[in-house]
């Protein structure tokens, strides 16, 4: 008998799959506020799990230069210049010459860059409008001016700048939709509450692309099957860190238990707010979210999306009884309509 | 409740704050830390103590999760009566949203035109099924023998298309190793092998009176009728899951404008091949035999025509996908041609050659719906707008 919410709502995924005496939920927090954006953490992950390389174009996309992740990153550290304060009252470029830090321009142009990821889809481009305004700040208003930085404007108009910087990765969600509408069942829930890809099994149907609401699984163009981060299910099986909280210097990647990791991940966020950094929030971390909660969460500071991330994804399957009695009922209409059609009527 | 009437804003609040009134003391709005210098965050992004903060805890307390299990797929936002025109939605704000770099946060889906043209060929070997079926309980032999032996094509090519749409070919056997009600695309691989063998029985059967009278191919002669009816009725009855379940395919994706169209996507498609189903027999049957086709091919455009309309209105930004570019071009194509094909196939009861070119008519509105309502999911995921929104919306209506 099923759980009630194995399709929806809070659960304990591994003794859901049916492991019995399952260890408790492994997880990553991703603490963005210490990240300093060095990617040892992309680069453990490929050391150790044997990822291809993923294309070594320079995107301008800021520091970022992976792009997003796909079958050949399963960590992407992303990079958002905001024109705004950092939370403390010193302007860090006052005087300085160079005007704005980020510019329109330049954001607008990396999002139309791209890198031959080996993958499908891979790293496709983004749309220059949304990109400018992600620099312009809120109240930009048009496409970008073609005048170097702060050529044009005065002192007046330079403002100060943040830095954000995240390193992604699989969600390993409670409720995985790439697990649940794989039809080999190549992608399965690992004890340790995971969810991992058989690359034995795969055949590269790509539902799983499609189904995922964080866009983090994808497809090897040269080999033609699914890869995503494993939360390196072999190091957890003999008791070791995942390769990229093992590299992380700052402990802005952390591993444990994930019922520890939330909690010292609220302990963190009042900490933060004690100290003046309301932006401070969490992401992922809530069981009773669209997707129950994720196996590997964040602390953000500033709106998901700006990040990258989905602000309320919602895990397809919730919907799936409702898809199938809705199949049903057009089915049925349509065996009624046949019969109509041969029944009634005289020729 | 059914999922495609949105309950009022009221009744949403109401429900709302019911769950908020039933939960365990500890997990109300009210008693989460009160951040004095900011915001704790919407439930999706900020942090709260106590007994929701586990997954095992959080599903003994029976906490209700956000947004609600039957929350309404999409806001809607054609606030007119029933049965108004539509045209409404063009009222849809300019979307202002927040990006990292203007990169879409979904992947596209991978499936490449392959997948579109099993659309329409399972749709049609599904529909000629039908036909066929009708023919043969009918006495209309023409009927059946275009039906049957379209079926067996297009399920051909639909297993070609499924199968070269793989990332690894060689491997699709592994679609046998499990069946799984929450993956639509295995449900749809034990379908297709019940539907395939049977389609492809009945149409040989199709073959017999060529066969000779005597000897072991004599046998086959008196055997395969009898056979070919048989496997032509399971055919028929696997036929409607077969065209349905391709809707339950597209929808039980991330991808915003296919999943938010989950109640009219298998109706379409159900309709699509009705109509699809009846051109052929309008194409391949005599004027004498072809009213079956007549008739359904106005029921299958009703039901095409409607389904069509629901997504392209109702959906508010997320309709936008099917009305522009591309996608919009190949969905009204498919409803002029839809149109066009109804209409001949009544004006034409006597003429041989407006029966077929409507029926053509039909083929071609089939395939280009099809193509449309892929082509549209595929743009919808390619723009982060269509992500954020909708999402963002929800999550700030929330709170």
């Amino acid at each position: 008998m099923p759980d009630i919410n194995s399709l929806y709502g809070p659960l304990d995924p591994a003794p859901d799959a049916g492991w019995v005496d399952a260890p408790p939920r492994m997880g990553f927090f991703t603490d963005t506020s210490v990240c300093i954006g060095c990617k040892a953490c992309e680069v453990a992950c490929k050391e150790w799990n044997a990822v291809p390389d993923s294309g070594f174009d320079l995107l301008g996309m800021s520091y970022d230069n992976t792009g997003a992740l796909t079958a050949n990153s399963w960590r992407h550290v992303a990079f958002v210049e905001q024109p705004r304060p950092a939370g403390h009252r010193t302007p860090p470029f006052a005087g300085d010459p160079t005007g704005p830090a980020t510019s329109p321009a330049t954001a607008a142009v990396g999002a139309g860059t791209s890198t031959d990821t080996g993958t499908t889809p891979g790293l496709p481009p983004g749309r220059p409008e949304p990109a400018a305004r992600m620099a312009a700040g809120p109240e930009f208003l048009g496409m970008p001016g073609t005048q170097p930085p702060g050529r044009a404007t005065g002192a007046e108009s330079r403002t100060d700048f943040r830095w954000l910087m995240m390193s992604d990765v699989c969600k390993h969600c409670t409720h995985a939709a790439c697990l649940d509408v794989c039809p080999t069942g190549s992608l399965f829930r690992t004890e340790f509450g995971t969810v991992v890809v058989q690359e034995d099994i795969c055949n590269g149907c790509g539902y799983c692309i499609s189904a995922c609401p964080y866009g983090v699984i994808d497809q090897r163009k040269d080999d033609g099957r699914a890869w995503k981060c494993t939360l390196c299910y072999d190091r957890l099986g003999a008791g070791m860190t995942p390769a990229c909280a093992q590299a992380c210097p700052t402990e802005s990647i952390q591993y444990g238990p994930l019922d520890e990791l939330r909690d010292r991940a609220a302990r963190r966020v009042a900490t933060l707010h004690e100290r003046g950094v309301p932006e401070a929030r969490l992401y992922g971390h809530d069981p009773t979210d669209g997707v129950g909660g994720d196996g590997a969460f964040f602390l953000l500071l500033d709106e998901p999306e700006v990040y990258g991330l989905p602000p309320d994804p919602v895990v397809t399957t919730r919907d799936l009884p409702q898809m199938w009695k809705r199949a049903g009922l057009a089915a049925l209409a349509m065996a009624a309509a046949t019969v109509a059609a041969f029944v009634g009527g005289s020729s | 409740m059914s999922p495609d009437r949105p309950v009022g804003d009221r009744f949403r609040r109401f429900r709302e704050h019911l769950t908020e009134r039933t939960r365990p003391a500890g997990e109300t709005a009210a008693e989460r830390p009160a951040a004095a210098d900011g915001p704790t965050g919407s439930r999706a992004t900020g942090f709260g103590p106590g007994v929701g903060r586990t997954d095992a805890g959080a599903r003994d307390a029976g906490l209700a999760p956000h947004p609600p299990r039957d929350a309404a797929p999409t806001d809607r936002r054609r606030r007119g009566g029933r049965g108004g025109r539509g045209g409404e939605q063009l009222t849809v704000p300019p979307a202002e949203f927040t990006s990292y770099y203007g990169r879409p946060i979904l992947k596209p889906p991978v499936w490449k035109w392959d997948i579109a043209a099993y659309l329409f060929t399972g749709g049609l070997a599904a529909g000629s099924s039908l036909l066929a079926a009708g023919g043969q309980l009918t006495g209309r032999p023409a009927l059946r023998r275009a039906g049957r032996v379209t079926s067996l094509a297009a399920v051909s090519a639909s297993a070609y298309f499924l199968v070269n749409d793989l990332g690894r070919p060689s491997r699709f056997h592994h679609m046998l190793r499990v069946a799984k009600l929450t993956s639509p695309m295995s449900v749809g691989t034990w379908i297709l092998s019940a539907f395939g063998p049977a389609a492809g029985v009945a149409a040989v059967a199709e073959a017999a009176p060529r066969l000779p009278t005597h000897g072991l191919l004599g046998l086959g002669r008196r055997l395969l009728p009898p056979a070919g009816h048989a496997a032509g009725l399971v055919a028929a009855v696997t036929a409607p899951a077969l065209a349905t379940y391709t809707g339950v395919l597209l929808a039980d994706t991330a991808v915003p404008s296919w999943h938010e169209a989950y109640p009219e996507l298998p109706v379409i498609f159900a309709g699509s091949a009705l109509a699809s189903g009846a051109g052929v027999g309008l194409l391949a049957a005599p004027v004498d035999q072809a009213g079956p086709a007549r008739r359904l091919a106005v029921g299958g455009a009703a039901l095409e025509l409607w389904g069509a309309h629901r997504v392209e209105h109702r959906l508010g930004l997320l309709s936008e996908p099917y009305t522009e570019g591309t996608p919009g071009r190949l969905l009204r194509a498919g409803r002029a041609l839809t149109a066009a094909g109804v209409v001949g196939a009544l004006l034409g009861r006597r003429s041989r050659v407006l029966s077929a070119v409507s029926g053509g008519a039909l083929l071609a509105a089939s395939v280009c719906t099809r193509f449309g309502i892929f082509h549209g999911g595929v743009a919808s995921a390619r723009d982060p707008k269509y992500t954020v929104v909708p999402q963002r919306e929800r999550a700030d209506r929330r709170g």
